[in-house]
């Protein structure tokens, strides 16, 4: 399914999306797999894939901890996707990688992803200006390179973000790194009513947000939501974590 | 023949590869960059402090000594040792505490590997009223025991880090994240010509005092230019202030990284002999990594240039062929640590011996009329625990 027709689907059921998102090869690669394929059982709408790096500077505590883990037991990418090639999950699949693990792959690199079954590709630290070069391999290979927005992004900024992107816009919803968060930032809401005029794309949140009511707050003003560090910590210690996909799902109904 | 920097990029390097949230605190950060850079006001500040507070101009000191022990051309050493603080890393960390203020700035955070740039950004905040916390890694906390007391001793806090490989790289790691949240009230005071534009160009141009005095006090004290400069790179800011005004001129220029155990062994930090373009820490540049791209560990017995980058700069400088780049291990810099010590009274720091070093091989393949510098970047106090205990270990 391609990301507009995702979107279509649930707002045509009055919802925005859940994107959960798991860390790739943590607890393991095929561990990993499984919580994809069962975030799609327990509603998610798509799924987000992070590619594991050493150096993830956008990232908090949490999801550091379980690219550090992944990359400790020897994950490489060629192995990660030679196994999300042959499992094919039904979910749309975004992948999450940092820009040198993906210039790491080569000049095929969007042709590679697309075969694994990846839809579209969130880079934190590719800002729009220099998104072309990446841009221009993923489109003839029909992956949508999402582009992000910040609290802290002018309005200029945010009119060629808005331009430039793909699929949806990534819409950072703290003004930091990623990272569960007992309260939402009540501004999130107000950025996000920013960046709707600058775009026609579907507005994601993301960060920050590891409470239902979280999701909740932002129902009306956002097209989806990705819930991150939240459920990672949740695989870390064990907790239920189809029972949490579908507690942040029920919170995605519009008002 | 020097870098269009316009844009950002030196050649195929550098750039500006940053989450979104930092966009605005670069842009702002540009802009008054380049504003300072042609007022008056603010030139005519920073020369005054950079003349009566750090001490310069530093002397081009000739080294007879080691110069007679060589056998071949003569050696002077570019004397950044004997700035305040110790180190050249004062220049860059006055420069930038001035441009933070002009921001209205409040806070200050920086990233230190061998403590030299931690210290010299705790000094100058202490001197402007800016309160500082100092990211480094548990590793070099340990190996640098001296300076972390003298940065608390300023008056900065220092934030351990226990992520990743626990030295210079993963503080750069954290001290970008602590900029993340704070970005709005908070400048990122980078200590070498790394990072996202407009760091390695501002950097380079705050150091480049170095390169500028020596020029002057070669035709001073010579009435020539020299005929081979030396100086250590890790991200390579002494090296490029150094290079950088002498880049039009005939002479050759080499860079020294840290070959560690060997280039040949895993062990290394010799980033431009060994590594491959990617992006680190905000910009295109020369890295130690793996075929996945995963960010190797680097090893140096100096802090500060256990380091798997390099400034873009320099990766330019390398591709065009204006500048040499040569490594040096753990074991030829600490002889040239204890050379330099017996022969000229001078302890250098373990980065600087790295120069040092190469500059004894060169020069004794060179006639006594060539003239060899080399930019001693630091003094040694702060290596001496770790020295001394390698050399019980060593008899041990």
């Amino acid at each position: 399914m391609s990301m507009r027709a995702m979107f279509e689907a649930t707002r045509g059921r009055g919802e925005i999306a859940l994107i959960p998102y798991v860390t790739a090869g943590y607890p393991s690669i095929e561990a990993s797999l499984d919580l994809v394929d069962r975030a799609a059982e327990a509603g998610a709408d798509a799924v987000e894939i992070g590619l594991p790096f050493s150096d993830p500077v956008a990232d908090g505590p949490t999801i550091q901890f379980a690219s550090h883990q992944a990359l400790e037991r020897g994950f490489r990418t060629r192995v990660f996707l030679d196994a999300i090639t042959a499992r094919r999950p039904a979910s749309p699949l975004i992948l999450m990688t940092y820009l040198n693990p993906l210039l790491a792959l080569g000049p095929s690199a969007c042709a590679k992803l697309a075969a694994a079954g990846f839809r579209a590709l969130v880079v934190p630290d590719l800002p729009e200006e220099e998104a072309a070069s990446i841009g221009g391999e993923a489109e003839p290979a029909g992956i949508d390179l999402v582009l992000l927005a910040a609290p802290t992004s002018s309005p200029e900024r945010l009119r060629r973000i808005g331009a430039a992107s793909r699929g949806f816009v990534y819409v950072v919803g703290v003004v930091g790194t990623t990272g569960a968060r007992r309260e939402a930032d009540p501004a999130l809401p107000g950025i996000l009513d920013r960046v709707r005029p600058t775009t026609a794309l579907p507005l994601v949140a993301g960060f920050g947000l590891s409470e239902p009511p979280h999701i909740r707050a932002i129902a009306s003003h956002a097209d989806g939501a990705i819930v991150g560090s939240r459920l990672v910590e949740a695989i870390r210690h064990g907790e239920d974590f189809s029972a949490l996909i579908r507690s942040f799902k029920q919170a995605t109904r519009r008002p | 023949m020097l870098p269009a920097d316009r844009s950002g990029y030196f050649g195929a390097y550098g750039g500006r590869f940053i989450p979104e949230t930092l966009s605005l605190a670069l842009a702002e950060l540009e802009t008054a960059y380049d504003e300072a850079r042609v007022d008056p006001a603010f030139q005519a500040r920073l020369e005054d402090l950079l003349r009566n507070y750090v001490g310069r101009r530093t002397p081009l000191y000739f080294a007879e000594r080691l110069t007679v022990h060589t056998g071949g051309a003569r050696i002077y050493l570019k004397r950044e040792d004997l700035n305040h603080t110790g180190a050249h890393k004062i220049n860059n960390a006055i420069g930038q505490a001035l441009l933070a203020k002009r921001l209205g700035k409040a806070r200050i955070i920086a990233e230190t590997g061998a403590g030299q740039h931690g210290v010299a950004t705790a000094t100058a905040c202490a001197l402007l009223g800016l309160p500082c916390r100092v990211f480094m890694g548990e590793v070099d906390v340990a190996r640098q025991r001296p300076n972390v007391q003298r940065m608390e001793l300023l008056g900065a806090s220092v934030i351990p880090v226990d992520s990743g490989t626990r030295t210079l790289k993963d503080a750069i790691n954290a001290a970008l994240r602590q900029w993340v949240s704070d970005v709005r009230d908070t400048h990122y005071l980078v200590g070498s010509v790394v990072g996202p534009d407009p760091f390695p160009r501002m950097v380079r141009d705050l150091q480049s005092v170095i390169g500028r005095e020596t020029r002057a006090q070669c035709l001073e004290a010579l009435g020539r230019l020299p005929d081979l400069v030396v100086a250590c790179v890790g991200g390579g800011s002494n090296a490029i202030g150094m290079f950088h005004p002498l880049l039009d001129d005939p002479i050759a220029l080499v860079g020294v990284e840290a070959a560690g155990h060997g280039i040949e062994t895993a062990r290394h930090a010799a980033t431009l002999t060994r590594g491959r373009p990617g992006v680190l820490h905000g910009a295109r540049t020369i890295l130690l990594q793996d075929e996945d791209g995963q960010i190797q560990e680097a090893h140096s017995i100096s802090a500060g240039l256990d380091y798997p980058g390099v400034g873009p700069e320099h990766a330019h400088l390398r591709d065009m062929g204006r500048v040499r780049y040569e490594s040096i291990t753990d074991a030829e810099a600490l002889a040239a640590f204890r050379l330099l010590a017996r022969l000229e009274g001078i302890v250098p720091a373990l980065e600087s011996a790295h120069a040092v070093a190469f500059a004894l091989q060169a020069a004794s393949a060179l006639p006594p009329d060539r003239v060899v510098v080399v930019n001693l970047s630091g003094r040694g106090d702060k290596d001496l625990d770790h020295v001394i205990a390698l050399g019980a270990e060593a008899r041990s």
